[in-house]
């Protein structure tokens, strides 16, 4: 079942560490949606929150981007206090949100020009700044066109560019390449990367965007389950994972243990096998149950398989969580 | 002020692109005022005045209303659209929001109701320098008053549905039952009570001294304008307080 990962880099604080996070607990009313968290993010790291819905990912990046207060726990952000100095963390701070945080009814130039005034830019540096952005996120011939015209792609850039204005030191992402086509989440990640020393916290439910990360955090029911780069933590599976599908997986799984020898365990009506040999199992398998079995894959482990190993349970890929319901906004 | 200034301007910017906000604002108080005063032309004179007089005070406190309660509902689009997370996450004083968003909606609820005020000598209301000039005063404090309320009540709303439920049975209540209408010296005690207490019979009993010189049966001019100071102060305070509690539900 689930184990929290105690390996020393998912342990806070650490010196230079763009986001340092001890303990930090958050309930809804008695649900707790963050249960312990703790963990740390260098500067200048691309790092990822992976979890299945209702895993407190999305609770968290509300902590992180100040929105909500901290209930227990402590945070260091850019060397600042989250709980004492949440306005400072403001200024160095970008953010995009699930939602677009965009005026419709405004045109591309209007959002970054009102957006880079509540940053305090102003005048002739903020038109100029503007101008780079729009440039930058290749939206200079949609500058006079209103928001609500463009593609949900094209919003999305508009806010990228938005977060983008006022120069941030750490850039958090809550499910931002949602609704991107993958060239165009290609093309995000590409102006991201480009911005020298730029921290870039990211939630999402996407496998390979969550690969991209320098470090992983893999969260499940409000605690941490495993932390570290993706390939590191794709290797703890070990060698490879063979699934199979069959007419009666769970007498098929105490087949293969007597006449094999080697455990299988059954997850949703199917049987995983995992381990460093385990290749060398399918000859045999087809060859005694061949009729029984529907399919058979082998494959490298995913960070699904990490998901598994950690927690026990298969990591559900849904959309992300849908706009939250009015009814549970006044849990706090 | 950059930011007060940038919310201020959006909504400005907004309202002009929304035809269908100035029809709700400015239109539907000019056709009621039309309408009654049509109607009741001659057989409704309160104190002796014509009532198509006596309700253009009362029109101008429903423009400014309507404006403040379309100006304000923006407020619950924006946090269900997501634009209001961005700007809660940035560096602006949390004040600085209320202030923006209240002095945007006060200024077009002023603006409109200056192109109403413009309408006044064919309403047989004399429009003297003096009288207009302390008239904008009482429509400024006014304009504040009704928008900081609109904005308190809409920052913990969760639904328009349920802010059209507040404006049907409180807010449309309280302009109905300040003498905008119709005189309520000889109502009901009830009623005659709720009056005393209704924060918007100062701002329109401080508009009809104001523009008319004349107000029978209500509170005079320095109790009705110091009312309606004290209903802006209290609104705006409200429109503050309300903003600057940081709380979960500030997360969706």
């Amino acid at each position: 079942m689930a184990q929290v990962n105690q390996a020393p880099d998912s342990k806070a604080p650490a010196a230079g560490a763009a986001i340092a996070a001890d303990g930090l607990v958050f309930a809804y009313g008695e649900r707790r949606a963050l249960d312990g968290v703790s963990f740390a993010i260098q500067k200048g790291e691309k790092h990822g929150f992976l979890g299945p819905n209702g895993s407190g990912k999305s609770t968290l990046f509300k902590l992180l981007s100040t929105l909500v207060p901290l209930q227990q726990g402590r945070v260091t952000m850019l060397g600042l206090d989250l709980a004492r100095e949440a306005a400072a963390i403001r200024r160095k701070l970008g953010v995009v949100f699930q939602s677009p945080a965009v005026d419709k009814k405004l045109t591309v130039r209007e959002n970054l020009h009102y957006g880079g005034l509540l940053l305090g830019l102003g005048g002739a540096s903020l038109r100029a700044r503007c101008d780079e952005m729009l440039a930058a996120a290749n939206l200079g011939d949609r500058a006079a066109d209103l928001v609500g015209e463009l593609s949900g792609g094209l919003r999305r850039r508009v806010e990228i560019a938005k977060c983008l204005l006022g120069q941030p030191e750490l850039v958090l992402l809550d499910e931002a390449s949602t609704g991107l086509d993958p060239a165009a989440r290609r093309d995000l990640w590409t102006v991201l990367k480009a911005i020298p020393g730029l921290t870039v916290v990211f939630t999402t439910h996407l496998m390979d965007e969550a690969a991209e990360a320098d470090r992983l955090t893999l969260l499940d029911q409000g605690k941490v389950v495993a932390a570290g780069a993706p390939a590191a933590l794709m290797r703890e599976v070990g060698g490879q994972v063979l699934d199979l599908e069959a007419t009666d997986a769970a007498a098929l799984a105490n087949e293969l243990q007597r006449e094999l020898g080697v455990t299988a365990r059954v997850l949703d009506g199917a049987l995983r096998l995992d381990g460093e040999r385990v290749h060398e199992l399918v000859p045999a398998i087809v060859q005694r149950f061949g009729a029984r079995v529907l399919r058979l894959s082998l494959a490298h482990p995913s960070l699904q398989d990490v998901f598994l190993l950690r927690t026990g349970k298969r990591f559900v890929v849904t959309e992300p969580d849908p706009a939250p319901k009015k009814g549970r906004r006044r849990k706090s | 002020m950059k930011a007060v200034l940038a919310l201020w301007h959006r909504e400005i910017v907004r309202f002009l692109r929304d035809r269908s906000r100035l029809t709700g604002s400015l239109l539907q108080p000019v056709i009621f005022w039309l309408l009654f005063s049509g109607a009741l032309h001659g057989s409704f004179k309160p104190g002796g005045m014509d009532y198509g007089q006596y309700f253009f005070v009362g029109t101008l406190a429903m423009i400014t209303l309507f404006t403040a309660i379309f100006s304000t509902i923006t407020v619950i689009e924006d946090r269900k659209e997501g634009f209001l997370q961005g700007v809660l996450v940035s560096p602006v004083p949390r004040s600085a929001i209320a202030l923006g968003k209240i002095l945007g909606g006060a200024s077009l609820g002023m603006g409109l109701a200056v192109l109403f005020l413009l309408l006044a000598p064919l309403a047989g209301v004399p429009l003297e320098l003096d009288r207009v000039l302390l008239g904008l005063g009482v429509l400024a404090l006014l304009s504040i008053a009704v928008t900081g309320l609109g904005f308190s009540l809409a920052w913990v709303m969760d639904s328009t549905a349920g802010y059209h439920g507040i404006m049907m049975v409180f807010l449309m209540p309280m302009l109905l039952l300040s003498g905008a209408f119709f005189p309520m010296q000889d109502s009901h005690w009830l009623l005659a009570w709720v009056r005393h207490v209704n924060p918007m019979t100062y701002g329109v009993g401080a508009l009809r001294h104001a523009l008319q010189g004349e107000a029978p049966g209500i509170p005079s001019f320095a109790v009705c304008l110091l009312g309606t100071a004290l209903f802006a102060v209290a609104t705006f305070a409200l429109g503050t307080f309300v903003v600057t509690r940081r709380s979960a539900r500030d997360a969706v």
